[in-house]
C-alpha cells in the first residue's frame, strides 16, 4: 500500500495514521532577490512523524518558519484542517494549536523549568483577569487542572529532578529537553521541531528519539521535524520530504528517499560533467 | 525613653514614609523595565500627567481651553460640574490606559528589537511631548489636589507618644504625617496586588515571559503587544498613584516630574529588576538620608537630603552594581 493515498492506515509498529492535518501548497518566499523556498509542496497527516531534511542552507528552517507564521510567503497558501490559513501573527498560529521548538533554544531563561512548561499552558486558560481577582476558585481549580498537565509531561520526559531550577543552570541536552516539554504542554495538533537534535552527543540523541517516538506513540502528536543528520530521521519517521537549494527533490518513505537518485546527489555531491 | 532616643525614632519613621513615596515612583520604572527592557525616563512626567489629569477632571477644566479660546475668540474654562475623587480616579484611568495604546501604537511597536539605548532616548523624546501636551492640555498654573486625603499632623500619634519620655524632660510628642500614613498603607496594598498579579495569574506568568523571551512568548501564543500595553497601563496606574500622594503633599506642579530623579538611586539600591528591591532601595533611602541629615546634617551645613541619596547609590555601584535584588549580572567568557 502506498502511503501518498489520502486514507487513514496502521503502520507496522500499530500507530493509526489518519488524513491531512496540513498541506502547504506551492509556497515561495524570498528575501528580497534570495529565493529562501521555491514552489514547494507537501502535506503532513495526522498521527504521522514528518521529517524535513537537507543540506545546510537547503530552506529547511524557513520552512518551519513559514509553517509556525514566524515567516509569510510570498507566494501559496497554507492549509490548515481543511481549510487555507489567513495570514496570521506567530501568537495566533500557537493558538491554532500549533506548538514548536527552536534550532538555538528560546527558553524563559530566569524562570524556573515548572514555570517553563506552565507557559505552555497559558492558551489553555480561560479565566479572565478580573474573575480571577474575584472569584479565586474557579482560577485556582484551572491552575490545578493545568499542573496536571505540566506535571504529567515533566514525568514523561524525566525532568522531574530539575522542576525548580532555573533554566538558565541547566545543561545545553536538557535545556533541549524542557523546550520540548513547553511545547507538548500546549497539547498541540502539530508539533514543530527545529532541529531537536543539533549539537548533541550520540547518547543524547538516542535519548531524544526515543523522548520523539515515545509522544508521538503516548499522545498521538502529529510531529514535524527537520534535521539535518540523514541517519537519526531515516529510523525516526513515517515519510521524509527532501530539499536542497529550496526545492523540493524528493518525498516519501524513508527507503522511497534513500533510493532516490537526486537525494544522493544532493548529499555526496555529484560530479559536473 | 529618653527625648533624644523619641526624636530618632521620630525621624526613622517619617524616613520610613518618605521611602515609601520614592518606592511608588520606582515602582513604575521597575514594571516597565522587567518586561519591555525599557528604562522609562517619562515615568516622572506620566505622574505629572496623570495628576493633572486627574485635578482637571475633578474641577471640570475644559482641555485644551487656552488653545481653543485662542483659535476660536472664545471663553471657555469650565465644564461647570464638580466629580467626586472616585469618579475623576477612575476616568483618568481610562485616559492613562488610552495613553499607554498610543505609546505602544505609535512608538515602541516600531522600536521593536533595538538597542536600549534608542528605546531610552525615545522615552526621553516621549517625556519631553508629554510634559509639553500636559501643560496645554490643562495650564502650566499650580494646582491644588484635594481628594479627601487627610492632610497635617496625626494629633492621636502626638498625645498617645508625648506619655512615652522620661518623667521631667521636656518632649512634645511624635509629629507623624496623616498623608505619609495613608500612602504607606496604599503602597503596602498596590505592591502586593502587583506581587499577586505577576506571580499567580495568566497575564501575569505572560508578562513575566515577555520580559525574559520575545520569541519564545510568541511560540506559547502570547500577544506582545497587548502584554506590552498591559505593562504601561500598569505603570500609567502606579504614575497616578504616585501622582496624588505626592499632589497632594505638595501640589501639582511641574517638579512633580522631577521626583524621577529621586527614583534613580532607589532603583540603583533595589536592582533594577525587583519589585521587593524597589521597596527596600525606596525604604533605605528614606530612613537613611532623614537619619544623616538628623545625624550629620548640623555638622557640614545640613541640606544633605539633595545629595544624600545619590552618594549612598554610587557607592553601591561600585560594590553591587546589581543592586539588593537584581538579577546577578553573568557573562561568559
Amino acid at each position: 500500500m502506498s502511503v501518498n493515498d489520502n486514507e487513514p492506515y496502521v503502520t507496522a509498529d500499530g500507530r493509526k495514521i489518519g488524513g491531512v492535518l496540513m498541506e502547504m501548497k506551492n509556497i515561495t518566499l524570498r528575501f528580497g532577490g534570495v529565493k529562501a523556498i521555491t514552489d514547494i509542496s507537501f502535506d503532513i497527516r495526522e498521527g504521522e512523524i514528518r521529517a524535513i531534511i537537507g543540506p545546510n542552507g537547503a530552506g529547511k528552517s524557513s520552512m518551519l518558519n513559514v509553517i509556525s507564521g514566524f515567516y509569510i510567503p510570498q507566494e501559496g497558501e497554507v492549509w490548515y484542517k481543511g481549510a487555507p490559513r489567513p495570514q496570521m501573527k506567530p501568537y495566533e498560529v500557537a493558538q491554532q494549536g500549533i506548538a514548536r521548538t527552536f534550532q538555538n533554544i528560546a527558553l524563559f531563561e530566569g524562570m524556573t523549568v515548572l514555570d517553563n512548561v506552565m507557559t505552555g499552558r497559558l492558551n489553555h486558560m480561560k479565566t479572565g483577569l478580573l474573575a480571577q481577582a474575584i472569584w479565586k476558585g474557579k482560577a485556582q481549580a484551572e491552575e490545578v487542572e493545568n499542573r496536571e498537565v505540566a506535571e504529567k509531561i515533566i514525568d514523561f520526559l524525566e525532568i522531574q529532578h530539575i522542576r525548580k531550577t532555573p533554566v538558565a543552570r541547566l545543561p545545553y541536552g536538557l535545556k533541549k529537553r524542557v523546550e520540548l516539554a513547553r511545547a507538548l504542554a500546549a497539547q498541540p495538533s502539530l508539533l514543530l521541531l527545529d532541529e531537536p537534535m543539533a549539537g548533541m552527543n550520540v547518547e543524547e540523541k538516542e535519548d531524544m528519539s526515543r523522548f520523539i517516538l515515545d509522544v508521538n506513540d503516548e499522545f498521538g502528536t502529529t510531529i514535524a521535524l527537520i534535521e539535518h543528520d540523514m541517519g537519526v530521521v531515516m529510523d525516526l519517521s513515517d515519510r521524509v520530504v527532501v530539499m536542497d537549494y529550496g526545492k523540493k527533490i524528493g518525498d516519501g518513505t524513508p527507503d522511497e528517499v534513500r533510493n532516490n537518485q537526486n537525494v544522493i546527489d544532493a548529499y555526496l555531491g555529484v560530479a559536473h560533467d | 525613653m529618653s527625648a533624644a532616643f523619641l526624636n530618632t525614632l521620630e525621624v526613622m519613621a517619617n524616613g520610613l514614609m518618605a521611602g515609601v513615596l520614592y518606592a511608588l515612583v520606582a515602582l513604575g520604572f521597575v514594571l516597565i523595565y522587567k518586561a519591555s527592557g525599557i528604562f522609562n525616563y517619562a515615568q516622572g512626567v506620566m505622574a505629572l500627567f496623570a495628576a493633572m489629569t486627574l485635578v482637571g477632571a475633578m474641577e471640570g477644566r475644559v482641555p485644551f481651553s487656552h488653545l481653543i479660546n485662542a483659535v476660536f475668540g472664545t471663553e471657555v474654562h469650565h465644564f461647570g460640574w464638580h466629580l467626586p475623587a472616585l469618579l475623576g480616579i477612575a476616568l483618568t484611568i481610562a485616559v492613562m490606559v488610552f495613553f499607554a495604546w498610543v505609546v505602544q501604537r505609535v512608538i515602541f511597536k516600531h522600536l521593536v528589537g533595538q538597542e536600549p539605548i534608542i528605546l531610552f532616548m525615545a522615552t526621553i523624546g516621549l517625556a519631553y511631548f508629554m510634559e509639553g501636551f500636559g501643560e496645554t492640555m490643562w495650564g502650566s498654573d499650580i494646582k491644588t489636589l484635594d481628594v479627601g486625603l487627610p492632610q497635617g499632623g496625626s494629633f492621636a500619634i502626638e498625645d498617645f507618644t508625648a506619655t512615652w519620655a522620661a518623667e521631667g524632660e521636656r518632649y512634645y510628642g511624635m509629629y507623624i504625617d496623616n498623608l505619609d500614613m495613608v500612602a504607606t498603607v496604599v503602597a503596602i496594598l498596590l505592591v502586593s496586588a502587583l506581587v499577586l498579579f505577576s506571580q499567580y495569574t495568566k497575564q501575569g506568568r505572560a508578562m513575566r515571559a515577555v520580559a525574559d523571551d520575545h520569541q519564545a512568548a510568541l511560540s506559547v501564543g502570547i500577544n506582545l503587544n497587548f502584554i506590552w500595553v498591559l505593562v504601561w497601563s500598569l505603570a500609567g496606574f502606579v504614575a497616578l498613584v504616585a501622582g496624588i500622594m505626592w499632589g497632594s503633599k505638595s501640589g501639582v506642579q511641574f517638579s512633580l516630574s522631577l521626583i524621577a530623579l529621586k527614583a534613580l538611586p532607589v532603583l540603583m539600591l533595589g536592582g533594577f529588576t525587583s519589585i521587593p528591591g524597589a521597596i527596600v532601595g525606596g525604604l533605605i533611602i528614606g530612613v537613611g538620608e532623614k537619619l544623616f541629615e538628623f545625624a550629620i546634617g548640623p555638622y557640614v551645613g545640613g541640606a544633605t537630603e539633595n545629595w544624600f541619596a545619590y552618594v549612598l547609590a554610587l557607592i553601591f555601584l561600585v560594590f553591587r552594581p546589581q543592586g539588593l535584588f537584581g538579577e546577578k549580572i553573568i557573562e561568559r567568557v
